[in-house]
């Protein structure tokens, strides 16, 4: 394994704690994007030998977790012409603390793993479990719809970072219709916020409390 | 060949995106369906026996088990397309451009769900299906069905990300053996007693709750009442027939893998657990439920749970729980259209303002009555005989717990769900319910009498060629490979 996995490892984790510390939307976004970019490089790594295909799904991912669905998300916000607050339920040393925990928790779970031979003692597993605890902490403490998508967007980085363990296996087709069906998710959930601010002056989930039981 | 399956609706939407007008264009639904239909039908017919008409390297191929699914998903298609168009005609005020185009892609996605043997590329398309749905959803643009679009959009996407990560551990479980982990389906199965055992567990796990979420068990059903309840009576039938039958597939898929590993008796024992917990949360839940639709979704829920209920059991119940699958959506098309015209005719869906149905709407009124007993499971209808299998299967195989809890939750239901629809049908209309210009129509009420009069036969008579797809798809899932 390359010397440079581990330490871009830690810096997509800090960016975990970067996304649930800041205070600024756009500055989550800009995490978010941030780990979307490290997560193409870090393909480049995992693989000693990597053919047209990988260079592909690299180009793509970084293109689209870096930059197409971030753009997208910072027009939706300047659309939405709302305040840049995040509006946590969870204060942000908390949440940051609960991010730490849980993180702790996936290094010391990630060694009780049957993983290969070859992939003992490589921090990618660990990383990609505290990403995808970090995306549901943030799907459920957070307010506003955009940030339950940027929630959703951690969620599927920690997902990819597992599936860089598998990167020979899976064919391009299928991480091509992922990469897809997360642009079109996004999109679709960009539109939705773009009514719910037009709908409530507003892009909180508070406001979308009508339907119960 | 299976591959134009997928193309012929794709390019029906396309068709249907581009023409112009917003009268003239529901027409071309009932068109497309009919021209899917004749298609599935064609290609299913032609086949030789035993030939798995497989595409695209094995990505793509029509077992048994897809068969049925693919002609049940068709068949509703249709019906359901005869009721657009009145339907369509009655909302003109709004543009239906995006909502006729996106029928046709759930449906083309839906199809490839079927049709996947790569449980990567399944995961592509059940994920477009949610989607591709949400515009459907949507439909009414009022802050109502935006709550529940974005519920069932987030629900969804993060409930699909968990199958997503369990494709990968499955995957892994292969990887970890020292096998080719390509995710194709036909290899899994026979590789499934190599796999790594603990992988396979996880994976398992990940897989049924992602599903889960997307076919509505308990606890992941929450998305459910809003979506059905704020959905036209059409996507209604579409999400609670289709889409969910769709991603109860998927998870057979991966039963399927776990009984060729031996390792069925865990993922039966969570089938059954989960099954019984779905229908008790819905019957609780459909205990007063004054919203006729949000009543409909519990129902679904409730349907869900008995599907894996089935296949947790086994044997007989698990031929019993795919007749379900096609008795189920064929009813929820009953109930879901009827309770629509209702709807439209009171302007509400609580049972304090809609009273007397059967006055104002006769064959609505009638047609939501026979469909609340049918999918009860009262005889004469088709969800008895299946319901009266996964019974007989439970009881037969010494299950005596299973069996008594499914009977006794089925009972609860039925009284639950009977109050608030006799509430419904019975009783004399408020003058606000008579306001209304909407009348029954042949429109609007031919296609549930369809939905209906297919639920009566099926009680009655399974014709020989289902018979023959049931019992081949029922000795495929239970087969030992």
């Amino acid at each position: 394994m390359a010397p440079f996995l581990d330490p871009l490892l830690i810096v997509a984790l800090a960016l975990n704690f970067v996304a649930l510390g800041v205070s600024r939307i756009r500055g989550v976004i800009n995490a978010v994007a941030l780990q979307g970019i490290l997560l193409g490089i870090l393909a480049l790594f995992v693989h000693s030998e990597i053919g047209i295909r990988g260079i592909l799904l690299v180009g793509g991912t970084i293109c689209l977790k870096g930059f197409v669905i971030p753009r997208f998300l910072v027009h939706a916000l300047r659309e939405a012409n709302i305040q840049h607050e995040v509006t946590p339920v969870v204060n942000y040393m908390n949440s940051i603390l609960l991010g730490a925990v849980g993180t702790g928790l996936a290094m010391v779970f990630s060694s009780t793993l049957p993983l290969a031979d070859t992939h003992k003692g490589l921090l990618l597993v660990p990383a990609s479990l505290a990403t995808v605890w970090t995306g549901f902490l943030m799907l459920t403490t957070r307010k506003k719809a955009i940030m339950q998508v940027l929630g959703y967007l951690l969620l599927e980085n920690g997902i990819f970072l597992f599936g860089l363990l598998l990167l020979e296996a899976m064919p391009l087709l299928v991480e091509v219709g992922v990469l897809l069906d997360l642009f079109t998710g996004v999109f679709v959930m960009g539109i939705i916020i773009h009514h719910i601010s037009r709908e409530f002056a507003s892009i909180s989930t508070e406001h979308l409390t009508e339907l119960k039981e | 060949m299976s591959l134009m399956l997928i193309i012929f609706p794709v390019v029906m939407a396309a068709v249907t995106f581009s023409v112009p007008s917003n009268r003239w264009r529901p027409w071309l639904l009932p068109l497309g369906a009919m021209g899917h239909l004749v298609l599935v039908l064609w290609v299913i017919l032609r086949a030789a026996p035993g030939d798995p008409g497989t595409a695209l390297g094995g990505w793509l191929a029509l077992d048994a088990l897809g068969k049925l699914v693919t002609v049940f998903l068709s068949v509703l298609f249709f019906l359901c397309s005869l009721y657009a168009p009145g339907y369509l005609a009655l909302r003109s005020d709004r543009p239906n451009r995006v909502f006729c185009a996106n029928i046709f892609i759930v449906q083309a996605m839906m199809t490839l769900v079927t049709l996947s043997h790569h449980l990567g590329l399944m995961w592509v398309a059940m994920e477009a299906t949610t989607l591709a749905s949400a515009p459907l959803l949507y439909f009414n643009h009022n802050s109502r069905s935006l709550e529940a679009t974005w519920k069932y959009l987030l629900i969804g996407s993060v409930g699909i990300a968990l199958a997503l990560f369990g494709s990968f551990f499955l995957a892994y479980a292969s990887l970890k053996a020292g096998l080719q982990s390509e995710l194709l389906f036909d290899q899994l199965v026979k590789d499934a007693p190599r796999l790594s055992t603990p992988w396979l567990h996880a994976a398992f796990v990940l897989l049924f709750v992602g599903y889960g979420t997307k076919m509505g068990l308990a606890p992941m059903h929450t998305w459910k009442p809003d979506a059905y309840g704020e959905a036209p009576g059409i996507v209604g039938t579409l999400l609670a027939g289709g889409v969910t039958s769709c991603a109860f597939l998927a998870i057979l898929r991966i039963y399927q893998i776990c009984r060729a590993g031996a390792d069925a008796e865990f993922a039966r024992e969570i089938m059954i657990f989960m099954g019984l917990l779905s229908m008790a949360v819905a019957a609780v839940f459909m205990v007063r439920q004054r919203d006729i639709k949000r009543m409909l979704a519990y129902s679904s829920v409730e349907h869900m749970g008995i599907l894996v209920l089935g296949i947790g059991v086994g044997g007989v119940a698990a031929y019993g729980a795919l007749l379900h699958l096609i008795n189920n959506g064929l009813t929820k098309g009953v109930l879901f259209l009827s309770a629509g015209n209702i709807h439209r005719a009171y302007g509400s869906k609580i049972t304090d303002d809609v009273q007397g149905a059967i006055q104002r709407v006769p064959l609505s009124g009638s047609l939501f009555l026979a469909g609340f007993l049918a999918i009860t499971g009262s005889p004469p209808f088709g969800p008895f005989v299946s319901e009266f299998t996964i019974l007989n299967g439970a009881i037969g195989s010494g299950q005596y717990l299973a069996g008594g809890v499914f009977l006794l939750l089925l009972g609860i239901v039925f009284i639950g769900m009977g109050a608030t629809v006799l509430a419904v049908v019975q009783g004399t209309p408020s003058d606000q319910g008579k306001a209304n210009s909407f009348r029954d129509s042949v429109a609007t009420g031919l296609p549930i009498l369809l939905f209906m009069a297919i639920v009566l036969l099926l009680g009655l008579y399974i014709p020989p060629p289902l018979e023959s797809l049931l019992r081949d798809a029922a000795a495929f899932l239970e087969v030992k490979r």
